[in-house]
């Protein structure tokens, strides 16, 4: 199992969700962080004044599938989320030891 | 104001006094007129609205989170204090003959609001409604300092300050202009407060600003208004109630109210406009800010020429004065190196100013004003125009020097700078917006 975890652009995010769900996804987190990486956040300026904002709004989603999903995941997010300019985002893979459901106390695969 | 010349100095108005006495004694002939008092009972509150929730929310709007209770309390508190001092002391020192003293300041007969009863008039009003829409004016000129020294002054010494401040220089400039003193004496064009309010709020605005200092962090840390929607809420009330103000301050429901509405519409609009194409132009984008801070410009620009210029010479104010503040507040206040926080001094000083000088050129029945005193050119109302700003600037310039220096030497007049930090809503007021 592997835990997927995505920062995106946040106006992408209904696509990726729809782009997800067609892949046959059935659940995944999303929060609204701030960050950067080689974009460097903006300038605003007020009456004149000019602020560095070094950390822009950013949608982090975060999922967990299968071993053999990831790579159609990880497909799937990226050209759904893509707008092919600077602060597109990244993609992180990371292996998953366990997972548990809850409810019924399925483990592993069973509980994704 | 000129219907109550008219009205009080009767065939004495050839005298053309500038502004009203409205010391003089009522008329046996003055007679209560009900659309007169119905449109300032309106205005006295339209005017209370400007600031709260007006110029709480303005002001609110564009501080940090961590201050908006702060900034917006002071507006509120400022409001209470000066009600009370109003009926106190501050009245009888503006409005009442002072004697001897008369040219400078008011007596102090009727302190307590002495002598005013449900049957005093004032011109063709109840005394009442007048010492009321009064204190409204007596409520925001302070509170629009405030925006000077925002995120770093002591709660106590505000209160000192606001309190001192108000009989101190409100008052006594306030009878300069309206209450018989000398600048109306000497032919000063002040409709609705150009001078009194604005110049005067602005210019001990800078000088707070001076004396207490920029704010920690300021240049390097990120002080980026919290809610701009807040403040665009509060322009807009500010704006709304500017009616009330300027039509209000003929004190009568007539034509020169009617006029006074509709220059300062276009003013205002006109003044957002240029601030928000100076911006556009010079820094590429048209910001709310930009706009809404335009438009406080235009307000206050045409505050001293509402009842006395027309449609034309409206809509020139109007772009001077969303050109010049919006200059002053972008180039001029990093140029000089204040920290005038919220811009107290570059749109309500210099606004006032342009308002100041310009109402001695448009006034002219030239340009579309109601005309100029007999045997008066445009320069010499401008000349007279000026002095009353200089007279207003050094007054309310050293006495604020003053009332500050005295409040630092005994309470203190700044917050640690671990409560400024930290935020004034926490550390004085123990409450914090989430």
């Amino acid at each position: 199992m592997n835990y997927i975890i995505a920062i995106i652009k946040p106006h992408r995010l209904d696509n990726v969700r729809a782009a997800l769900e067609q892949i046959g996804i059935e659940g995944l987190t999303v929060s609204e962080v701030r960050g950067h990486g080689r974009q460097k956040g903006h300038t605003e300026i007020y009456r004149g004044a000019e602020y560095q904002v070094h950390f822009l709004p950013k949608t982090r989603l975060e999922l967990a599938v299968e071993e053999s999903h990831t790579e159609k995941v990880i497909e799937a997010i990226q050209s759904s989320a893509r707008t092919s300019s600077i602060g597109d985002g990244k993609i992180f893979v990371l292996p998953l030891s366990e997972a548990v459901r809850i409810r019924t106390g399925e483990t592993g695969s069973a509980a994704l | 104001m000129n219907s109550l010349v008219r009205r009080l100095s009767g065939p004495f108005a050839a005298a053309a006094l500038a502004l009203p006495a409205f010391t003089l004694p009522a008329f046996a002939d003055d007679k209560l007129n009900n659309g007169d008092t119905a449109w300032m009972l309106t205005s006295t509150a339209l005017v209370l609205m400007m600031t709260v929730p007006g110029l709480a929310l303005f002001y609110g709007g564009m501080v940090r989170k961590k201050n908006v209770l702060a900034t917006a309390m002071q507006s509120f508190a400022i409001c209470c204090l000066v009600t009370v001092l109003w009926m106190i002391v501050g009245y009888s020192l503006a409005f009442k003959d002072g004697g001897g003293l008369n040219a400078f300041v008011g007596g102090l007969q009727s302190l307590f609001l002495r002598g005013m009863t449900d049957a005093s008039l004032s011109g063709t009003i109840p005394e009442t409604v007048f010492m009321t829409f009064q204190m409204t004016f007596a409520i925001i000129t302070p509170a629009l300092i405030a925006g000077a020294f925002a995120d770093r002054m002591k709660f106590s010494a505000m209160l000192w300050f606001m309190g001192l401040w108000s009989i101190i220089v409100y008052s006594p400039i306030c009878h300069w202009v309206w209450g018989g003193g000398f600048l109306g004496g000497l032919g000063v064009k002040d409709f609705a407060g150009g001078t009194v309010v604005h110049i005067n709020a602005g210019v001990a605005g800078l000088v707070c600003a001076l004396v207490l200092g920029k704010r920690n962090g300021y240049g390097t840390e990120n002080m980026a208004p919290h809610n701009l929607v807040l403040s665009l809420i509060g322009a807009s009330l500010l704006w709304v109630g500017w009616f009330g103000f300027n039509a209000g301050s003929e004190l009568a429901a007539d034509g020169t109210a009617g006029m006074a509405m509709a220059v300062t519409q276009i003013a205002t609009a006109m003044a957002a406009l240029a601030w928000m194409f100076y911006e556009w132009i010079s820094r590429g984008k048209p910001s709310v800010l930009g706009i809404i801070s335009g438009a406080v410009a235009g307000l206050v620009a045409i505050t001293p020429a509402s009842g006395f210029v027309g449609p034309t010479g409206a809509l020139i104010i109007g772009i001077a004065a969303g050109v010049i503040c919006a200059w002053a507040a972008t180039s001029l206040k990093p140029m000089l190196g204040y920290d005038d926080s919220l811009d107290a001094f570059g749109v309500h000083g210099v606004g006032g100013f342009v308002g100041a000088i310009l109402t001695g050129v448009f006034i002219s029945s030239s340009f579309g004003g109601v005309g100029l005193d007999k045997g008066m050119s445009i320069g010499g109302q401008v000349w007279i125009q000026f002095l009353g700003t200089l007279a207003t600037i050094i007054w309310s310039g050293v006495a604020s020097f003053v009332i500050l220096k005295v409040i630092d030497a005994t309470i203190g007049l700044r917050v640690t700078k671990e409560i400024e930090i930290e935020g004034l809503d926490i550390n004085l007021h123990g409450e914090v917006v989430q």
